[in-house]
């Protein structure tokens, strides 16, 4: 769809009211942001003067090196990566999988498998956690980032966000693949997978996302202090900073916990946006 | 659609010889099994479990597990903290997604022009998305610090005594609220972008001409249009209040007096902090019960979101 023929272009959305109270609470929401920064970079960290919102110092990072030296941030960010990233691996496999499935083929059961998926979209790990942590230790993955990981491997929304990327791609590009003798994973991996690419980003931004940002579940399941990830580190890192009142080494160290994701979202801003908006789908 | 395909016979491509309905619906199940494998292990054995443990317990402290019937629901009742958790929950519900989603379809109508500083604006809405919601905590801790935090010392300069933002029972749940409007906001407005992109202009033009002012067109021009969306953002966002607990962790843990205590946070409390099995999994059913009722009265959005029907 042209721009030009939505009524966004012609401006008639919202009246020039909206504009100014949107800078309003654009200056309100920034508050917090500007006080991380303004206080991870203060060189008192402790003590009055801590609430303020314009800088009156000269920018130290003796913060940030408090910080780094009282947690282990490279440790629970290397443990994140692997979390992260270890569930969108198995994730990619199974959706694309499962997508197709849904996307190409007619069984008996079709529709209830759709409503078994549909179930796992309202039941999140975090709300079973104590089944699910039985389950973990019985498998023996209790303390171990596998254990992290393996309630996320399947993932009912991701199936669907491929199932409708797949349905969209022509069937007689299949057809032609199926009559040079190509097998199902062939045509999977060397037709639907390439075409599917900008659902297949999307879902990944997501997905890494949500599990880098996840804290409820790795607290429980995590026991030892070297497995922790970004989240935990930074909860237990913050309750013994708070004690002390420390606000400026708390600052830097969430700036230390947030800046990955931000600095990514900085560099691809608009696949950002777009894998969000897509991830309603429609 | 495919069923007549292959029942039929027709000449569509996809009815090639080689495949036949039975050895489709053995592909199928093969390509769904490890998904379904990891369902099972994770969504329905534990959903049965809960179901299990919920009716069972330890009738002497340390002795094995017996059936208890409702005991363990009853005693969730009874149990005060229970329900502040459970009304807290609800508060907490329509409290964040109502204003949350007001906010986020301003912030969509406004910004929704793609120009240089609309986008400068859209991602500053959307930063509170990428932290992670402990770390929006533990900011926040600060800015509810009672006299020196944020708040209360700007507040003083005005000559106002800001309250004990997480001291104050009466406060505090409104506090974690409001943190939980800025993580969300801008991860609606997304959504009401979109769907502002699908109002055609033709419908504001006739509006113009029938002499409609603003209002008149937000209230029968865009809300119209954007029910759907609508309707897919308040699921989605009565879903995440349930399974959204880590800032209650950092702020208040459920404190003072239970006035912030959540209902996934009270589970967690009895499982790991009382030990008391039982009562977990019947807090966990309540849960469920909520998160179910949410997701059949949704059911017709959820489907024309994720598409099963044909559209």
């Amino acid at each position: 769809m042209s721009q030009a023929s939505t009524g966004v272009a012609t401006g008639e959305v919202s009246p020039k009211l909206g504009y100014a109270a949107t800078l309003l609470v654009a200056a309100l929401w920034m508050v917090p942001f500007l006080w991380m920064l303004v206080a991870a970079f203060n060189p008192e960290s402790i003590g009055a003067g801590m609430a303020s919102l314009v800088p009156s110092y000269i920018p130290t990072l003796a913060n940030f090196r408090e910080a780094w030296a009282s947690a282990d941030f490279p440790r629970y960010g290397l443990n994140t990566t692997i979390i992260s990233l270890g569930i969108l691996a198995v994730q990619v496999v199974t959706i694309t999988l499962a997508g197709y499935a849904f996307a190409r083929l007619e069984f008996p059961g079709r529709t209830l498998c759709f409503y078994l998926f549909l179930l796992q979209l309202m039941l999140a790990p975090v709300v079973l956690i104590v089944p699910n942590l039985t389950t973990i230790a019985r498998l023996g993955l209790y303390d171990t980032l596998l254990g992290v990981m393996a309630p996320y491997f399947v993932s009912a929304f991701g199936t669907f966000l491929m199932r409708q990327a797949f349905r969209a791609i022509p069937r007689e590009l299949e057809d032609a693949a199926l009559i040079d003798g190509a097998g199902v994973f062939q045509r999977i991996g060397f037709i639907y997978l390439p075409l599917a690419r900008p659902s297949l980003v999307a879902f990944s931004i997501v997905s890494v996302t949500a599990h880098w940002n996840e804290f409820l579940w790795p607290l429980m399941v995590i026991n030892s202090p070297d497995l922790r990830p970004l989240t935990v580190g930074l909860a237990s890192f913050t309750r013994g900073a708070e004690g002390a009142q420390a606000w400026g080494v708390i600052a830097a160290g969430t700036l230390l916990v947030s800046a990955p994701l931000l600095l990514a979202f900085a560099l691809f801003q608009r696949a950002f946006v777009n894998s969000f908006v897509s991830s309603g789908i429609k | 659609m495919a069923q007549a395909v292959f029942t039929a016979g027709r000449t569509s491509a996809w009815s090639a010889p080689r495949w036949r309905p039975r050895q489709a619906s053995v592909l199928a199940f093969a390509l769904l099994a490890p998904s379904l494998l990891f369902l099972a292990l994770f969504t329905y054995w534990p959903v049965a479990q809960v179901l299990w443990q919920s009716m069972h317990g330890q009738i002497r402290v340390g002795g094995p597990q017996a059936y208890v019937g409702l005991d363990n629901f009853q005693k969730l009742l009874a149990d005060a903290a229970f329900r502040k958790a459970l009304v807290n929950n609800l508060v907490y519900a329509l409290g964040t997604v109502i204003p949350s989603l007001v906010l986020a379809l301003g912030f969509a109508m406004a910004l929704v022009k793609t120009t240089r500083v609309n986008a400068l604006f859209r991602a500053l809405f959307f930063l509170p998305v990428l932290i992670p919601l402990v770390a929006a905590a533990s900011i926040f801790l600060f800015l509810f610090l009672p006299n020196v935090g944020l708040i209360d010392y700007h507040l003083a300069k005005l000559a106002i005594s800001g309250p004990n933002w997480l001291g104050d029972p009466d406060i505090a749940l409104w506090s974690i609220m409001a943190l939980t409007i800025w993580k969300n906001a801008g991860y609606y407005m997304l959504f009401f972008l979109a769907g502002l992109q699908a109002v055609p202009a033709d419908a504001y033009e006739a509006a113009i001409l029938d002499g409609a002012g603003p209002w008149q067109r937000l209230r029968y021009v865009t809300l119209p249009y954007l029910k759907p969306t609508i309707g897919f953002v308040l699921v989605i966002g009565l879903l995440n209040v349930v399974t959204q607990v880590d800032h209650v962790f950092v702020l208040t843990k459920g404190g003072p007096s239970d006035s912030t205590n959540l209902l996934l946070f009270y589970v967690y409390q009895q499982a790991v902090e009382n030990y008391d099995a039982g009562r977990a999994a019947a807090g966990t059913l309540v849960m469920l019960a909520l998160l179910l009722v949410v997701t059949a009265s949704s059911l017709r959005t959820l489907e024309r979101s994720f598409g099963e029907k044909e559209p």
